[in-house]
């Protein structure tokens, strides 16, 4: 099968590869750059697990081709932290609330938190509910997720977590 | 002392041992991404299995052509029953003393089921391969309703054991029928029943669902010729029960098989058993020489791999007219599927399904579970409790509902006077079971108080009233249900797998420096033991909890054990942990005492190492006693400082609860909401608050999903209908309910710690609170009972039926 020509940036490190066209994202992903943060659970669109930030959008990287992300900068969990590793208020946050157990879930959960408190800064109980709504858990039951991702809003805007009103 | 000296609380803390909120260990690597599991591993050579699927629920097959997926590049081989025949791999045997097919065998007996296995260069080029492979089948009849399953002219579904009358339970009475499995004094019940002055009956359906964790049931198999040796990566909750397993199929001896359960994505019970993809992806790579993955799909997983439930449940109970129950009797049909592919202890067909006289003193008791093959996927497995539990309290909570109906009681109350006595534990059930410790009273009145009950229950009086007067439409559900639960299985006397007991094991070493490893026999799925494990030995142990690592899921490495589910990790491996760490306490005191020159009788434990009796100050702190383990012993005792524990418990554990769910409904729409959950948990001994307060949180989420709308439902042609997450309800952050949580404390008198376990009790205490609340909701209308899953659709069809 002929292959495509792609440039992109990952996590701020650039690459070029030749892709079968038909490559998902998620694929490249893991195999190719061997970025196994991400993960696969549903392969529908359904689930969340996979979801990369892309431009400056939350996506699903089951849902599209790796040859359609050429010219893409591009964030996976591997990107969160500092470069000299120092950990994400969202990583820490998650880990302080309890926001996570299998963890299979959780680099998309993070991944999805991290641009929702971009495009709200100070989400209440309910917008970070609609907020990862496109994610799933099967272990949480959200509330220490919704808590996480509160405690980590407060922890960016230099203030004190407090627990919102459930 | 001077002020520098840490305080008892501050030496404590230090510990971060039970009863501490500990952050988990295992966050560090999954909140970066850095997890392990199946699918990350990459190795050199790599090739990929894929499954072609029956597209019919009943069919013989007369044909299969793999000619045009072999001749596509990249296509290693295509595997069938046929090939595997000579290696007597074609079938394999199941937990539940069945066989079930690894690939069809001339007939294919559900939607879904492995015909072919396609492996190839990687899955895109496999994925492929298996739309080429034509399979030329002759469609059979059908069967999908288990009540039909043993009626004279049903099909014969299993012709592979068609002239076996004698079962792995017993005689089977039809050619669909498994087993049949009866317990308790059917004579004294049905004397109750005659003499009773109440009675009621409902059949309650408990529909099949499925466990569907977020990460699908995967392996890795990898054959070195060379050295004769098997490694088996996969998503396995009992790996060294796997590795017993793929010794015996391969017939490679079980030193040289080495089975790996790496970071697993959840579990759920989905990833006890063993399945067709990993016996392919063996043979597959014994053919190949190369190492064969296989990972299935999300249709896969919720359409072949193992459903749970589909018991269909006749309960009964007797009682007097002031509500003092005196018999129950209960009979189940079993949907098993194609094949019996339950993952219970062997001896125990219909699991732990005689907890169903829950917790109450019912004086006698009758249980009858039938067991039939129907064209759907095999299983069922425990999801999320154990073996059977949730259906058997489903069946008890849902009858005193009833129950407190015809007697025109409030359900509480009824509960309230036929709950057993805390001076009645250790109390011995009419089905066998002896319930370690309980407070059930103490339990029901706190939660009552809690959510402020009366007060509810006058609130629902008066919108029945305003519904009734037409003012509103919108109806109220007070949801109660009162658990008790029977896990940590087992005693080897009664309980085991493949003939294997149910203990399960730890083993544990401290370096000279202090550094601990301990190696169990169990396996998280992301109950997070890693980090409570540590908790139990670093107070047992007096070392920092940091100190400690927990490895478990490398059967080379681990001790032996039968795994995780049913609730068994704390209950089980978790006593094996508190023992191995005493046995090394024991041998410390002995040093200490060396060190201290005094008899070890006259030493004594002090939170982190050993002090003389009367000499406070005159102590060895565990880092120096660790030291000396290794560099002076005393005379005639080894060196070193480790200890192993295989540990086969006394009894099971019996974990409590009580939920109350308040719930509103629209009748116009069948829409609700729930208003509040409250959920009060006995686990016994608490090692990690924070742990158990997530883990109810997601198994109430569960129960939430199963209980209002989560299937697995088939068509009359056994197709399956909506088999991926489209269909299948998983709630996402916008439908889960806010959870409120609770507990008491009542220690299992046997356990070393008197932890009882928790992971499964909101799921099994959960889904009836659910459903109780919906069936309050409608009672009024005179509605006895409305079968699960309620979702909105059925709610409103259950109104309309009502004339609501």
């Amino acid at each position: 099968m002929s292959k495509v020509h792609i440039e992109l940036t990952v996590n701020g490190k650039a690459h070029e590869s030749l892709v079968e066209p038909r490559t998902l994202l998620i694929h490249y992903l893991r195999e190719d750059l061997g970025l196994t943060g991400a993960h696969i659970g549903c392969e529908t669109g359904h689930c969340g697990a996979c979801t990369v930030d892309i431009d400056g959008m939350s996506v699903k990287s089951c849902t599209m081709f790796a040859a359609q992300a050429d010219g893409a900068e591009i964030l996976t969990i591997e990107g969160v932290a500092a470069p000299d590793g120092t950990l994400h208020a969202l990583q820490e946050s998650f880990r302080e609330m309890h926001g996570l157990q299998c963890g299979y879930c959780t680099p998309g959960m993070i991944v999805r938190a991290h641009r929702l408190l971009q495009e709200n800064p100070r989400p209440t109980e309910a917008e970070i509910r609609a907020g990862i709504s496109g994610n799933l858990c099967r272990c949480t039951g959200y509330q220490n997720i919704v808590k996480a991702i509160q405690h980590a809003a407060a922890t960016l805007a230099g203030e004190p977590f407090q627990e919102a009103a459930e | 002392m001077n002020d520098m000296t840490p305080t008892r609380e501050e030496r404590e803390a230090k510990l971060q041992g039970m009863g501490c909120k500990r952050k988990r260990v295992e966050d560090v690597r999954f909140t970066q991404g850095r997890g392990q599991y199946v699918d990350d591993l990459k190795l050199p050579g790599m090739l990929f299995g894929d499954f072609v699927r029956s597209t019919y629920a009943h069919a013989r097959i007369k044909k299969i052509d793999a000619s045009a997926a072999l001749a596509l590049p990249g296509v290693k081989a295509v595997l069938t029953a046929a090939d595997l025949k000579p290696l007597n791999l074609h079938y394999m045997p199941t937990l539940a003393g069945d066989v079930q097919a690894v690939l069809a065998d001339e007939k294919v007996l559900f939607q879904g089921q492995e015909v072919a296995f396609v492996i190839a260069e990687d899955r895109y080029i496999a994925a492929d391969a298996i739309e080429l492979v034509e399979v030329e089948y002759e469609e059979l009849a059908p069967l999908v309703d288990p009540f039909q399953a043993m009626a004279e002219d049903a099909p014969l579904l299993r012709e592979d054991i068609k002239d076996k009358t004698e079962g792995a339970h017993g005689p089977r009475k039809h050619h669909n029928h498994i087993f049949e499995w009866t317990i308790g004094d059917r004579t004294g019940t049905d004397a109750a029943f005659d003499k009773a002055d109440v009675t009621i009956k409902e059949m309650l359906s408990y529909h099949r669902t499925h466990p569907s964790p977020l990460e699908t049931c995967q392996c890795v198999a990898s054959m070195d010729k060379i050295r004769g040796e098997l490694t088996l990566w996969g998503t396995f909750q009992a790996p060294h029960v796997i590795r017993t397993v793929a010794s015996m199929l391969a017939g490679i001896p079980e030193h040289k098989v080495h089975v790996i359960a790496p970071d697993i994505g959840g579990g759920f019970g989905n990833k006890v058993g063993a399945y067709p993809g990993y016996i392919c992806a063996v043979v597959a790579s014994i053919v190949l020489g190369v190492p064969v993955k296989w990972v299935e799909d999300r249709m896969e997983n919720l359409s072949a791999t193992s459903f749970a439930r589909d018991y269909h449940m006749t309960t009964e109970l007797a009682a007097t007219k002031d509500g003092t129950i005196t018999g129950m009797r209960v009979h189940v049909l079993a949907d098993h599927g194609a094949f019996d592919a339950c993952a219970d202890p062997s001896k125990w067909p219909a699991g732990f399904m005689n907890i169903c006289t829950g917790s109450y003193d019912i004086p006698v008791a009758h249980l009858a579970v039938d067991g039939v093959y129907t064209n759907k996927a095999p299983g069922g497995v425990a999801y999320r409790c154990s073996f059977r539990v949730t259906e058997a309290v489903y069946a008890i909570e849902r009858a005193i509902e009833i129950l407190a109906q015809k007697l025109g009681m409030d359900s509480a109350e009824l509960r309230m006077k036929n709950f057993i006595e805390a001076e009645q534990f250790p109390y011995n059930s009419a089905l066998g079971w002896e319930y370690d410790s309980g407070d059930y009273h103490t339990a029901m009145r706190k939660a009552l108080d809690a959510v402020g009950y009366d007060a509810l229950r006058a609130e629902q009086r008066e919108k029945r009233a305003a519904f009734e007067r037409g003012e509103t439409r919108e109806i109220m559900g007070i949801g109660l249900s009162f658990f008790t639960e029977i896990v940590g299985a087992g005693p080897t006397r009664n309980c085991d797998i493949l003939g294997i007991g149910m203990f399960d094991s730890a083993e544990i070493r401290i370096h000279p420096t202090g550094g601990v490893i301990a190696r169990m026999g169990t396996k998280s799925q992301g109950q997070g033991h890693e980090t409570t494990y540590a908790q139990i030995i670093a107070t047992e142990l007096g070392i920092p909890a940091d100190d400690i690592m927990i490895e478990e899921g490398n059967t080379d490495t681990a001790p032996y054990g039968l795994g995780t589910y049913g609730s068994r990790s704390t209950p089980v491996a978790g006593a094996a942990t508190a023992v191995a760490a005493r046995k090394i306490k024991a041998k410390a005191q002995m040093i200490a005492a060396h060190m201290l020159e005094v008899h070890h009788d006259d030493v004594e434990w002090d939170i982190d190492g050993f002090r003389v009796k009367g000499l406070p100050e005159s102590r060895k702190s565990m880092k120096e006693i660790v030291w000396a383990a290794y560099n002076q012993p005393p005379p005639n005792m080894e060196p070193g400082l480790e200890a192993v524990s295989y540990y086969d418990p006394p009894n099971m554990t019996y974990p409590f609860g009580a939920y109350v769910c308040v719930m509103d409904i629209d009748v116009d729409t069948g829409v609700y909401k729930v208003r509040r959950f409250y959920a009060l948990d006995d686990c016994g001994t608490r090692i990690n608050p924070m742990i158990i307060e997530g883990q109810v949180h997601g198994g109430l989420t569960e129960a939430f999903a199963v209980a209002m709308g989560q299937e697995i439902r088939y068509d009359e042609q056994g197709n399956v209908m909506g088999a991926s997450f489209m269909d299948f309800f998983l709630p996402t952050a916008v439908e889960t309910p806010v959870w409120e949580t609770d507990h008491t404390v009542t220690p299992s008198p046997h356990h070393p710690i008197g932890a009882k376990g928790v992971g499964e009790s909101p799921h099994v205490g959960g889904v009836p609170c659910f459903s109780n609340a919906v069936n309050d909701a409608f009672a009024f209308l005179g509605s006895t009972h409305i079968q699960m899953p309620h979702d909105h659709w059925r709610i409103w069809k259950a109104a309309r039926a009502l004339g609501a």
